[in-house]
């Protein structure tokens, strides 16, 4: 059994409204019962209730598998980076350091990694996986490219992410507004990492302030809506 | 009866909450279910679809339904985790007597007993103080077949008048406004129509935590073009990207509505021919908005003047759009007028009653439709029906097999109820599916009364926070473990199916019902075999009525996925018989059919126009100022349902959001010297709470929120104001004044309470 090549998994960050319905049903899935293999992180509660949900991303060349000093982690030929074998895996953590997206987990009281594996006992035979099914705002979508691009005509689905010097190619596609897919088609993953982020993770679409010139909307986080109200 | 039976602590040990987690057959990955029981969800209204996975007689997973069209397979974690409430520690298997003696309060009662018990409470105190010394309190989480039981109880079983519901505090509002302006109470429209729109306003709702499958809908509408218009005094995650967000100051959506449309009056951008073909009373709305000039809209509403602009021509130049309400607007001593606001706005753009253009208040429980229309509501009678009205009360009277004039007249609203429980007027109580204690505002008051009853008996599956007062509880069944119909959010009936059997000595509600019916001695009318005979009686009681289910089957809906009403079994034209209506997706569409209007128009009034209706702002009651500057808002958490019983017996949805936080803002914290964690106490002029603060730059800095889930000393509702709508009689859960403190230190509770209870 395995995943049919022509469907993938698309994460759209912007939709995510942290319900934690993918939490609660990757703890449904049979391959790890009990345990949640997506993360999903506040990216700053205090300034906005954006939330992004944390899959693996199934790399082509996945730098866990290649740090992993017991070779506990294999992918398989339809592109599936597999959760760490139990025979194999020492628990020493390597994968967790290394991986650029931060998914892998360390299970201390079971001394294995754990990660998201695209539900793979539902992936391999064509079925979505378990948060892709569930999420009520399609933050998380699994189908063709042909129907996400029906579905999001203003995104573009983005594979390829720098991360320092390393060039990553994904099996798990990120939907990017169109505009920014075209000046550059790979996403930075320490971007984010800077003392001062180039833009803000929030998105706040506002009106320009009288005065602004021909009407041009403001950077999301100049705009206050609260600014007039007195405490 | 008085006061609790045990301590506190007593009573929680024993009964609960405790959170239940994945163990034994639900953690095995090498065991397969025996059967996928395809139902819905038992808690909000968008019923989303869902298959249970059933081995033995015990509910050990869920699998998606990805073929029921209003979900796909969506789901929210409550829907998730939803069959953890099954095979709970804190089970009522047997039915409970108030024992004082017993360490918990509470002992064992074979059921027989515990039902003549009740009866013979009940009989003695109707001989004593007549029939309306007893009242009935529903909900609208029961199926329709259990809420058509519940009324036909009241009023032939127990001859009283005084039945009401749950949906007091939910849809009443809307309702009545929907009532007043298009003389029925519906969303007009499937959801799919708004994919497609061009503008969605939703005044007053959060979606994506308590509609969340709505979320979706909203944004491939957004995929395809349309702008979104939220109204909000908090940033919610729909109104972090939305298009227009108008923060709008608590209680003031009326004078909101009448801005905007002064600006649609001024420049024209209305629907002419519509309202002058199809509406009445727009002259009236007109001289009133001309009361609200842009500059004076901007200062009561608190939402800047480009914005109300902005708002009116997006609005107004549209060539399709949606409005959405919910309780946000609704929950006010002006819900009603505020529902009527908005729907002025909808009347005035004529853009109702075809493709992808619509209006709907988004229900909140599983059956707020449903449950609003076959008669637990103290004015109602099946199929939308007017218990004051002459020719509805001989037409169920017969129904029934009575004499209509031994038929109750209305009754009066829940919160009505209880005051005349504190004047000493209803001395009983029966109540299912509504936990007052916890969700009626001004608690103090609501267990005061509570304490005045002389016999209260419950039904329930849990020991809830309100039967801690009951002399006796009856173990009514899990949604899973009963079957029925209810309807969704979009006026689509759907089908419920049965998973598993009672555990122990509890049965399904209707059952108990009709068993207290036979236990009175008074059994005729009271003898359904199974939920299917009562839904064809309802078929008959509802026939003729606005919400018509005539020509509704179990298997109808199961074929249709689902059947919106009205769903004629006779032509309402002709009378002649009608083989297989397919019910009515969209209500309004021209050269449409009523049986109120009889063609003169679309709408459900024998002119068959709608109305406008002056849509009056008047400020909250107990409104912020003075000694309590600050506005207290109350509502909800995507992981947390009403009042929690549930939900807050379910281990993974309690860790999603373990204890209710006070939310505001960093620039009034900053003046009160509270950080983000720290204890603060928040008063109002009934009363205090202790919790931690949570401080966000997504909420207006003159304004605080609470969830209102949990219970005793964690409950918001110990702050909220009863203050009702004259017309709805909706509590004012959306505004009060209050004030803020930084706390001393934690609470008592902090020591002892774990976080759920």
């Amino acid at each position: 059994m395995a995943k049919p090549d022509f469907l993938h998994m698309f994460v759209d960050p912007r939709r995510c409204i942290g319900c934690q319905a993918c939490v609660q049903a990757c703890t449904e899935c049979d391959t790890h019962k009990g345990e949640s293999m997506i993360h999903l992180e506040y990216v700053d509660r205090g300034q906005s209730v954006q939330t992004v949900p944390v899959v693996c991303m199934h790399c082509d060349q996945p730098t866990c598998a290649e740090v992993c000093p017991a070779d506990a982690i294999k992918r398989t030929d339809d592109g599936i980076v597999q959760s760490a074998r139990r025979p194999r895996c020492i628990a020493c953590g390597n994968c967790v350091v290394a991986c650029p997206f931060g998914v892998p987990e360390i299970y201390e009281d079971r001394k294995i990694m754990m990660k998201c594996d695209m539900c793979y006992d539902r992936s391999s035979v064509g079925r979505k996986p378990m948060c892709a099914t569930v999420c009520p705002s399609q933050a998380l979508f699994f189908g063709t490219r042909e129907q996400i691009e029906q579905l999001r005509p203003a995104s573009e689905p983005v594979n390829q992410f720098q991360f320092g010097n390393q060039t990553i190619t994904t099996q798990v596609f990120t939907m990017v507004p169109r505009e920014i897919a075209r000046r550059a088609p790979w996403i930075d993953v320490t971007a984010a990492m800077a003392e001062e982020p180039q833009s803000r993770a929030v998105s706040l679409k506002l009106l320009p302030h009288p005065g602004d010139p021909g009407g041009a909307a403001v950077a999301p986080d100049a705009w206050d809506p609260f600014s007039d109200v007195e405490v | 009866m008085a006061t609790i039976p045990a301590d506190e602590l007593a009573i929680i040990g024993r009964y609960g909450p405790h959170v239940s987690t994945m163990t034994g057959l639900r953690l095995s990955t090498s065991v397969e279910p025996e059967r996928l029981v395809k139902t819905h969800c038992c808690f909000c209204g968008q019923q989303c679809g869902i298959q249970l996975k059933v081995r033995g007689n015990e509910v050990i997973g869920f699998e998606p339904w990805e073929e029921f069209p209003f979900n796909r397979g969506m789901l929210c974690p409550k829907g998730v985790k939803r069959y953890l409430q099954g095979s709970h520690p804190d089970r009522l298997t047997h039915a409970l007597a108030r024992d004082p003696q017993a360490p918990a309060g509470f002992s064992a009662l074979p059921y027989d007993q515990a039902i003549a018990r009740v009866a013979g409470a009940i009989g003695r105190i109707q001989s004593a103080h007549g029939a309306g010394a007893v009242g009935v309190l529903g909900g609208a989480s029961l199926t329709t077949e259990k809420t058509y039981l519940l009324g036909k109880f009241a009023r032939v079983c127990l001859k009283t008048p005084f039945i009401d519901y749950n949906g007091r505090l939910c849809m009443v509002s809307a309702g009545a406004a929907n009532k007043k302006a298009f003389g029925v109470d519906r969303t007009t429209s499937p959801w799919s129509d708004m994919v497609g729109t061009e503008v969605i306003w939703v005044a007053g709702s959060n979606v994506a935590e308590c509609s969340p499958i709505t979320t979706n809908y909203i944004w491939q509408a957004r995929e395809q073009g349309a702008k979104i218009i939220v109204q909000d005094p908090r940033i919610t995650p729909v109104a972090r990207t939305c298009d227009l967000y108008l923060p709008v100051k608590p209680g003031r959506d009326a004078a909101l509505f009448a801005g905007v449309l002064r600006i649609m009056i001024e420049r024209g951008w209305l629907d002419r021919a519509f309202i002058d073909a199809h509406t009445t009373g727009f002259d009236q709305v007109a001289e009133y908005c001309s009361q609200w000039p842009l500059a004076h809209a901007a200062e009561v509403t608190g939402v800047p003047a480009r914005a109300i602009e902005q708002a009116a021509e997006w609005w107004g130049t549209a060539r399709s759009s949606f409005f959405f309400h919910a309780r946000g607007i609704e929950h006010h001593s002006n819900g009603v007028q505020n529902s009527l606001g908005a729907i002025n706005l909808v009347l005035a753009s004529g853009r109702i009653g075809r493709p992808k253009s619509g209006y709907g208040t988004i229900v909140g429980q599983a059956n707020g439709q449903g449950g609003r229309e076959h008669g637990q509501k103290c004015d109602q009678l099946p199929g939308w029906r007017d218990i004051a009205n002459p020719e509805h009360r001989q037409y169920i009277a017969g129904v029934w097999g009575i004499d209509e004039r031994e038929m109750p007249g209305p009754g009066v609203d829940a919160y009505e109820m209880f005051r005349k429980i504190d004047a000493g007027e209803i001395k009983g109580l029966l109540s299912i599916c509504f936990n007052p204690k916890i969700s009626l505002p001004d608690t103090a008051f609501v267990t005061r009364c509570l304490d005045k009853l002389e016999f209260y008996a419950a039904i329930d599956f849990f020991l809830n926070d309100t039967a801690w007062h009951a002399d006796v509880v009856l173990p009514g069944s899990l949604h899973e473990e009963d079957e029925g119909t209810v309807t969704q959010v979009e006026g689509r009936i759907i089908r419920i199916n049965k998973a598993v059997e009672c555990p122990g000595e509890a049965r399904e509600d209707w059952r108990i019902i009709q068993d207290l019916a036979a236990a009175l001695g008074r059994p005729q009318g009271f003898t359904f075999a199974s939920p299917r005979e009562i839904f064809e009686e309802l078929r008959v009681a509802s026939k003729g009525g606005v919400a018509d289910y005539s020509g509704v089957t179990y298997e109808k809906v199961e074929r249709q996925f689902g059947v919106f009403w009205p769903c004629y079994s006779e032509d309402p034209r002709t009378g002649a018989p009608v083989p297989d209506h397919p019910g009515t997706p969209r209500l309004f569409e021209p050269g449409s059919y009523n049986p109120v209007a009889r063609g003169a128009g679309p709408f459900y009034f024998p002119d068959g126009r709608a109305r406008f209706n002056v849509a009056d702002y008047r400020p909250p009651v107990d409104d912020a100022g003075d000694e309590y500057p600050i506005y207290l808002t109350t509502g909800r958490v995507v992981s947390q349902f009403l009042s929690g019983t549930q939900t807050r017996r379910i281990g993974p949805l309690v860790k999603q959001y373990p204890e209710p936080r006070i939310e505001m803002h960093p620039r009034l914290a900053a003046k009160l010297g509270i950080a983000d964690g720290d204890w603060a106490t928040a008063e109002t002029r009934r009363g205090a709470i202790t919790l931690k603060a949570m401080v966000v730059t997504t909420i207006r800095p003159d304004t605080i929120f609470i969830p209102y889930h949990w219970a005793g000393k964690k409950s918001a509702n110990h702050l909220t104001v009863a203050a009702q709508d004259p017309i709805s009689k909706i509590p004012q859960y959306k505004v009060c004044g209050c004030r803020v403190r930084k706390a001393d230190g934690p609470p008592d509770y902090a020591a002892v309470l774990e976080p759920q209870q």
